[in-house]
């Protein structure tokens, strides 16, 4: 079996891990398409990097089958491990190697042919020509980003697992990083990627939201969306925080939550919320009902999970 | 694409220059590893004595009378000797001695009674394995005064005329082997070099594996194609050479400080260096795949060091130890490396005495390694 056979990317169902009898991750089935970049949410803790590490058999699964690049994804870890590049959310490369150290370490890892071109080629693209033997220790977040991007890359890996890859990054390097993406998966390569970024969420060609270690809802973005049944208000106006306060506990009335200059009241019930808002829909404030956007969702599907989990 | 390789040569390359590279960097472990075998060469200058009894003793007897068997059975009621063989030759005499099979061999030469009751003084040879003087210092002592004894009892009557006072009736020669002057730098410092290997080794592996785990790096060892076997190794073989820096030091100490001889092949003993070493860095490899953070393996190399270090024969002869004590010994590299090493430099010991002391080592590491590769988890379960 191999990916041509199958045309998923990733497919697997009933992925499930234990942690002391706590299930982390609990029954999480997704699908990923070749060429995808696919965006893994959720807040800390929901089990994102277990899921991830239990795709690349760094963890044993509990329960779960399925493929990854069609081979099982229980049973062929080791070769499953050899055609996918795996960036850690914590910088995991040698800090006490040098950057030219590190690749060369990874390209002999992977028994990559004509060694030493494949990294002084990796090194240039990198823009790291001057520096290669600096110490990866010594490297400023965005740097060690792109070093462990560099090295997840040199065996040439059909499937990318980024595990929040632009955290503590700054801005220009978060853009210049997606920009990356898309030109890789535009070669054909396919990415999971977690992250905590609205805007790099949106730039998904489709994504799953966990929490609780439960998928709450996966699709494109607008389907995500769509599938919440959600409406928003927007609320522009002075003194918007006592308004929150005012709003938060009336009937219909899931979140409200700021957004720079405005403010997002939503509810799953339309009518509900609009009977509860009536009173306030008034000078100086002024509303506009728009199409809610991604945090907005995400947000109410964090409380949802949260009452079920209460119950 | 095919399975990747049970071993492959190549990615253990890659884990064999990533450790020298790390270490290269580690100035402080690397100063460590230097520093240790010449601080202990100082502290231990001096050595501790004991008493040990039941010294096993060889017994070339060539003569049939009646004193000669109870000269032997005085030696043994002083409780210093015990005769474990009868030996048929000088030349299995000297076998049994350096293979440290004995400590002593006791020779009655021919017609030994008769000439004791013709008043003649006949020779009792009493050849002695010194390498290590605390352990036969106090025998030897003994031996004057047991004689003496034994033949104040049976000659009288009408042999009370014959001399029964020390060095009278009996010529006791006693031939100190290896180590003639008793000079116990002599047993330490070749015994220093397993101890400040068992030492340093087994740490310095122990850390291998835990510090990956703890500093992250593991998770990206582990998500790469690499088997346990290849990072095993790959984490030992650098450290092979650190061993044989710290053996240089004390080897050119010994020369040149305490003026130890060097009876023995170089070569044969840095071989038998080398089966050492890996079964120490074996047993910390192995620590390290046990322990879950540094200070634990740190706590298990330790929980490893102190008994190697009691009940090995470098701190008290370890004929003197008791027999659980003498059993616990004989499993740890130590003990059978202290025999190697001070019968190579002391005795002289060739291919054949050592080998009989080296494959317990080695086969010490093979079980120990096997262990290793067996807990080396491929996952971060
Ligand atoms: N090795 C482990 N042992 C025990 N609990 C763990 C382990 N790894 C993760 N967890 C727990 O599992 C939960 C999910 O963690 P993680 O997958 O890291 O979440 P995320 O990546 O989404 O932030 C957390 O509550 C974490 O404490
Ligand atoms: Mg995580």
């Amino acid at each position: 079996m191999n990916a041509m056979n199958n045309h998923l990317v990733i497919d697997v169902k009933d992925m499930t891990k234990q942690f002391g009898g706590r299930r982390v991750v609990d029954h999480i089935g997704l699908q990923v398409r070749p060429g995808e970049i696919y965006g893994f949410l959720g807040p800390n803790g929901s089990g994102k990097t277990t899921f991830i590490r239990m795709l690349c058999g760094l963890l044993k699964a509990d329960e779960g089958s399925g493929t990854c690049l069609g081979y099982d994804v229980i049973r062929d870890s080791e070769e499953i491990k050899l055609q996918v590049g795996y960036m850690t959310q914590r910088f995991s490369f040698w800090e006490d190697l040098s950057i030219a150290e590190n690749l060369d370490f990874v390209a002999r890892m992977y028994g990559i042919k004509k060694r030493r071109e494949v990294v002084s080629q990796s090194i240039e693209r990198l823009g790291l020509t001057g520096r290669q033997r600096q110490l990866a220790g010594q490297l400023s977040g965005g740097w060690k980003q792109r070093l462990a991007l560099a090295a997840c890359l040199i065996h040439n890996p059909k499937l990318l697992l980024l595990d929040e890859p632009t955290a503590g990054v700054d801005p220009k390097a978060r853009r210049d990083f997606w920009e990356q993406i898309h030109q890789l998966a535009a070669e054909g390569l396919t990415f999971l990627i977690t992250t905590h970024y609205m805007d790099e969420a949106e730039r998904c060609d489709r994504l799953a939201y966990i929490a609780y270690g439960r998928l709450l809802a996966n699709g494109t973005v607008a389907e995500v969306i769509d599938s919440a049944h959600l409406t928003t208000w927007s609320v522009k106006g002075p003194d918007l925080q006592k308004l929150t306060l005012e709003l938060r506990h009336k009937p219909g009335v899931q979140h409200a939550v700021a957004f720079g200059s405005m403010l997002h009241v939503s509810g799953g019930d339309a009518d509900e919320l609009e009977r509860s808002i009536a009173p306030y829909r008034k000078s100086p404030y002024e509303w506009t009902l728009i199409r809610p956007g991604l945090e907005d969702v995400f947000i109410h599907l964090m409380g949802q999970s949260q009452d079920n989990f209460a119950s | 694409m095919s399975s990747p390789s049970p071993f492959s040569v190549q990615r253990f390359i890659a884990i064999v220059v990533k450790e020298f590279i790390q270490m290269g960097r580690d100035r402080v472990t690397f100063g460590m590893m230097v520093g240790i075998p010449l601080i202990q060469l100082v502290l231990f200058g001096f050595a501790i004595n004991t008493d040990p009894k039941h010294l096993p003793v060889a017994v070339l007897m060539a003569d049939q009378g009646a004193q000669s068997r109870t000269l032997l059975e005085a030696m043994k009621n002083s409780r210093y000797f015990e005769f474990v063989r009868e030996v048929h030759s000088e030349a299995e005499a000297q076998e049994a001695l350096s293979q440290g099979a004995v400590q002593f061999v006791v020779n009655f030469p021919v017609n030994f009674s008769r000439d004791l009751l013709r008043g003649d003084r006949p020779v009792l040879l009493v050849e002695a394995d010194a390498t290590d003087p605390a352990s036969t210092s106090n025998a030897m002592g003994s031996l004057n005064k047991v004689l003496e004894q034994a033949l104040k009892h049976d000659l009288k009557g009408p042999l009370a005329f014959l001399d029964t006072s020390a060095g009278g009736a009996v010529d006791l020669r006693i031939h100190a082997r290896y180590n003639p002057e008793a000079i116990t730098q002599y047993n330490i410092v070749p015994g220093l070099m397993g101890v400040v290997l068992t030492m340093t080794m087994v740490m310095i592996t122990a850390l291998a594996i835990t510090r990956e785990r703890e500093r992250g790096t593991m998770e990206n060892l582990l998500s790469m194609p690499t088997r346990p076997f290849e990072v095993l190794l790959g984490k030992i073989i650098p450290y092979i050479l650190i061993g044989y820096i710290q053996v240089a030091l004390i080897l050119l100490a010994a020369h040149f400080l305490f003026q130890v001889p060097m009876m023995g092949d170089l070569g044969l003993l840095l071989l038998g260096v080398f089966v050492f070493i890996t079964a120490n860095l074996a047993m910390g490899i192995t620590f390290s795949t046990l322990a879950k953070n540094q200070l634990q393996a740190v706590q298990l190399s330790f929980f490893f060091f102190l008994p190697s270090l009691l009940l090995s024969g470098f701190m008290f002869p370890f004929r003197g130890m008791p027999v659980w004590a003498q059993t616990l010994g004989e499993v740890l590299p130590l003990t059978h490396f202290l025999r190697v090493v001070r019968g190579i430099m002391l005795k002289g010991n060739g291919l054949h005495e050592t080998m009989g002391h080296l494959w317990p080592v080695a086969l010490f590491a093979a079980v120990v390694l096997t262990i290793g590769v067996k807990r080396y988890r491929q996952t971060l379960d």
